[in-house]
């Protein structure tokens, strides 16, 4: 049935930005303290506190549209949009409605069969957050903490250029990336701020004219986008099938049922009476301002993509993975800066590093060990001074335990030298063939596989310290 | 009444020894309750007044005493004052301390002006007559049947009565020239975005002025220094340099003044108001400048684009006032959405919810482009020939009302005549020019004429230059007279 409609989906994703202080005064932006701890007259909308812009909140917004290849306007303002709610102070929200910050600009997502597409947006504009209201169990009594409010926000919205869940749950994690990369929002779903409601409407296939949107709030985890697009597919598939009609509604995501309900239709229809607010003047971002952003853009996640794979030769998947967050690429760039190879580079950071951060639950920019000492470590191997298995196991588990110390100094301190005594490494194989006469006749037969078998046996042998090239070679001749 | 001219002689009192600070003070403190029935003040800072008195007393002893070192200064109860309570003339806000001071109330103290009280208003500073405070109406001290104007009416009849040097008020539509005109005072909106708005209780943002109402030209001009300038706070306060308002150079220059043209024969208007501004027409002219009669572009428009505009803002600017955080909350709400309904039903007066509604229907969905956006567009075109007008003349002059002080309850019954009160003083805050009431004269009941003089945005120097010659020429005549 779903064959016979395209889903059709835009979303409008809020980032909380990490500025120290509020969109419009200067209480301490936090998560987690004491409630209504942050506020101020101005935040608690007292009569006669007027708002300052946050001059770091623009530069975050204008961060985040050059990177979406957005036009910046040049003259931009805020608006009020008018409602009542007790997390709302003033009893209007400070936002941009008509000239917003950033307009129009893309965001290149590749998706589930690797194809590429481009997400056009609509614009991103700066706001203010509202606050909470907190139900206790056992108590009928509503509780507000304000330390939210004023927080600034900056609102992506797409054009409707989605057209599966997977995709938009993609295009969400491609922001995430950005504003991560950007280091303007944590983009923690959890906690709440980076948060995402998405407009869903169906249309028969190969019709040009979109059905009625109907937008979904409420979904906190990638996964619950993903849920609860999915479930309203089906559903207004389902309706339409029937003959039934789709309501033009906001409905909410619950993740017990995995399923979307309509919210009072009281709560959807506010007039919110926008217009410009005449207690701040509009923002003019000159282009000397504009210039001095620009200098102080990171490299971005497509751009590394392209360098990883173009400049150095990595294969797609090892750049995607590289590329995942802003320290794990930079890592890799310190890696090949200290004359590692690209591809050593990669390998180190997808296998052992990347099972160390995940078996403590840690993110790469939790890891300790430096890049360069970390490359000093790499080193050791390249100049078989250590095998591999002993640099990635006993020397980097002691080099995380005291990163501050040269890995050779390590390696000395705990005698993890490479062995490369013709001799000894003779007489160990030697010792090792005549215990197994069997396998020797079955290699000299023709299973030249065996050879990996008596490698493991001399690695054992020599606790790992054997050096692999002079053991492969002596191994070679011994049997030949 | 007013038994000084400006605060330049009280000071020369002072430094002469005749008389202290706290005496000054004493002396207001004993008038404010001695016309305690004109219900001007909502609260008096006895007590803080007068230890703040004995203070500046030791200061000026020492010499290090501010420039408003024995003034005593009135507020309009729409100025946040650190620890003080603060009403807007309305009961919603009951119980509401202020946790801040405005910045030209600061600026003032700074200088040691001592704060005598909190003045009773027009609620939010919506009126024209002081009969729409939530506190009870404010009497015109000349004639107690007589209103005071507004929306400053408690700011205006207490320096009319000498409970305090000075007031500073705020004017959105008119609210310090009217009231100044309704008794007898110089009252000033300076060009909007001079004085920061940082602490003044919004009414209707993008008009709201801070200004002061005085006896004398030199005082408000001495006020105005003080309060201009650059605020942190407000970032739509005007970063222009600040002129040396209060002093006033002789000039003979001659100037290009323009007279409202209707003004003259306008039926609507009290005769003895057409014959003084027939008087300042000829004098100015027998003075050698060139003066104009002229039509005002746009005036028929200027009434209905105020009252679109500013509902619209008030609209939103009090939506702040819904009984969660603050002030009044309707104690038998039973849900969230009557917290909201009844406090606010409860707590603002007819005027104000009148308003509201009006704001709020003007910026609906379906009325936007019909009434704000067409409004806003007429208020530019207002601007604009303001500008125009300007590049032409140095100043305009018109009357400030088109009656003297009407009679207790005359025009409460009828909003349109009560809002055509506000006819010639709307158009400078639609314009944002600066204009400046003086009081010129009585009519025949001995009620107080005011005319009023615009000059050029930012103009504020000139403009008070031009006023202080004028009145000093006025008041030299009633001397003669006398």
């Amino acid at each position: 049935m779903k064959n016979n409609y395209t889903l059709v989906i835009g979303l409008e994703i809020h980032a909380q930005l990490q500025t120290k202080s509020k969109m419009f005064c200067t209480d301490a932006v936090q998560f987690g303290a004491e409630p209504n701890s942050l506020t101020s007259p101005i935040s608690l909308g007292h009569p006669g506190a007027m708002p300052v812009v946050n001059k770091k909140a623009v530069e975050f917004a204008i961060k985040m549209g050059l990177a979406c290849g957005c036009k910046i306007n040049e003259l931009n303002y805020f608006d009020r949009k008018n409602y009542f709610y007790p997390d709302l102070p003033k009893g209007y929200q400070t936002t941009q409605d008509k000239a917003p910050i950033c307009v129009g600009g893309a965001v290149e997502i590749r998706s589930g069969n690797g194809e590429k597409k481009t997400v056009r947006l609509n614009r991103i504009h700066m706001e203010e957050d509202a606050g909470k209201l907190i139900h206790l169990e056992g108590n009928a009594d509503s509780f507000i903490d304000l330390n939210r409010a004023g927080t600034p926000l900056i609102e992506i919205v797409t054009e409707p250029d989605l057209r599966s869940a997977g995709d938009a749950s993609t295009f969400l994690m491609a922001i995430r990336k950005l504003v991560r990369y950007l280091e303007i929002c944590d983009g923690n779903m959890e906690e709440g701020s980076f948060r995402c409601d998405a407009n869903v409407s169906v249309m028969p296939t190969g019709s040009t004219e979109y059905g009625k949107k109907v937008e979904i709030k409420n979904m906190n985890s990638f996964r619950f986008v993903q849920k609860a697009i999915d479930f309203e597919f089906s559903r207004q598939c389902n309706l339409l099938e029937n003959g039934a009609e789709i309501l033009s509604e906001t409905r909410m995501f619950s993740a017990e049922t995995g399923e979307t309900y309509a919210m009072r239709s009281k709560e959807t229809m506010n007039d919110y009476r926008y217009f410009p607010d005449p207690d701040l003047q509009p923002i003019f971002v000159d282009e000397k301002w504009l210039n001095s952003i620009r200098e102080k853009m990171p490299p971005l996640p497509a751009f590394l993509f392209e360098k990883f794979t173009s400049h150095y030769l990595l294969t797609e998947n090892d750049a995607t993975f590289l590329t995942e967050n802003r320290e794990t690429a930079l890592y890799f760039e310190a890696l090949c800066l200290s004359k590692i190879p690209a591809k050593i580079s990669a390998n180190w950071l997808m296998g052992t590093v990347q099972s160390y951060l995940r078996e403590n639950n840690l993110e790469m920019n939790q890891f300790p060990i430096s890049a360069s000492s970390l490359g000093e470590l790499i080193q050791l191997v390249l100049d078989n001074t250590i095998s591999h298995t002993i640099a990635a196991g006993e020397l980097f588990n002691q080099l995380v335990l005291s990163p501050e110390t040269p890995p050779i100094n390590l390696a000395e301190k705990l005698n993890l030298f490479q062995n490369s005594d013709e001799a000894f490494l003779k007489e160990a194989i030697d010792k090792i063939l005549l215990q197994m006469p069997d396998k020797v006749a079955a290699y000299k037969s023709g299973k030249k596989g065996l050879l990996g078998l008596f490698m493991g046996e001399l690695k054992k042998a020599t606790q790992g310290k054997a050096d692999p090239r002079l053991s492969s070679q002596l191994l070679e001749r011994a049997l030949n | 009444m007013n038994n000084f001219g400006s605060f330049s002689e009280l000071r020369n009192v002072i430094s002469s020894g005749k008389a202290s600070v706290e005496n000054l003070v004493a002396d207001c403190l004993i008038r404010a309750k001695e016309n305690i029935g004109l219900n001007a003040f909502l609260e008096i800072f006895e007590e803080e007044s007068i230890k703040k008195a004995k203070e500046i007393d030791e200061k000026i002893g020492q010499k290090k005493s501010g420039r408003l070192a024995g003034l005593v200064v009135g507020i309009k109860d729409v100025f946040c004052y650190e620890n003080h309570f603060l009403t807007g003339g309305s009961r919603i806000l009951s119980g509401f301390k202020s946790q801040f001071t405005a910045t030209a109330i600061s600026r003032l103290i700074d200088e040691d002006a001592i704060v005598i009280g909190r003045q009773n208003c027009d609620e939010f500073a919506m009126g024209s007559s002081n009969e729409n405070s939530g506190f009870g109406p404010v009497k015109n001290f000349i004639d107690k049947n007589r209103v005071p104007g507004g929306s400053s009416g408690g700011s205006a009849v207490a320096v009319q009565s000498g409970a305090c040097h000075v007031s500073i008020a705020s004017d959105t539509g008119g609210s310090i020239r009217q009231p100044a005109a309704f008794c007898g005072l110089v009252g000033l909106k300076p060009t909007y975005s001079r004085v920061s708005r940082h602490g003044l209780i919004a009414y209707g943002s993008s008009f709201d002025c801070v200004g002061p109402l005085t006896n004398s030209v030199e005082d408000a001009g001495l006020l105005l220094e003080i309060m201009s300038g650059a605020d942190g706070f407000d970032s739509t306060c005007s970063r222009k340099p600040i002129d040396n308002y209060s002093l006033f150079n002789e000039n003979d220059r001659k100037y290009k003044i323009g007279f409202l043209r209707t003004a003259f024969d306008s039926e609507g208007i009290q005769q003895e108001i057409r014959t003084e501004l027939q008087k300042a027409f000829s004098f100015f002219q027998s003075q050698g400048h060139e003066v104009v009669a002229m039509d005002l572009p746009l005036l028929d428009y200027v009434l209905p684009t105020y009252y679109v505009l500013t509902t619209s803002e008030a609209s939103s600017n009090l939506s702040r006032y819904d009984g969660i955080r603050f002030g009044a909350r309707a104690v038998d709400a039973k849900d969230l959405e009557e917290v909201f309904k009844l406090s606010r039903s409860e707590g603002f007066g007819p005027e104000v919810q009148k308003r509201i509604m009006l704001g709020t229907f003007a910026l609906s969905a379906d009325y936007h482009e019909a009434y704000f956006t067409k409004a806003q567009k007429v208020r530019r075109l207002i601007q604009n020939s303001a500008k125009a007008l300007f590049n032409n003349f140095d100043f305009f002059i018109m009357p400030t009302t088109p009656t003297t002080a009407f009679n207790v309850g005359e025009k409460s019954k009828d909003p349109l005549s009560m809002y055509l009160a506000d006819i010639f003083t709307v158009w400078a805050n639609l314009a944002g020019v600066p204009a400046i009431n003086l009081p010129v004269g009585f009519d025949n009941e001995g009620l107080p004429i005011g005319i009023q003089v615009h000059s050029g945005f930012f103009e504020e120097k000139k403009l008070l230059s031009f006023s202080k010659s004028w009145m000093d020429f006025i008041n030299a005549s009633k001397e003669n007279q006398l």
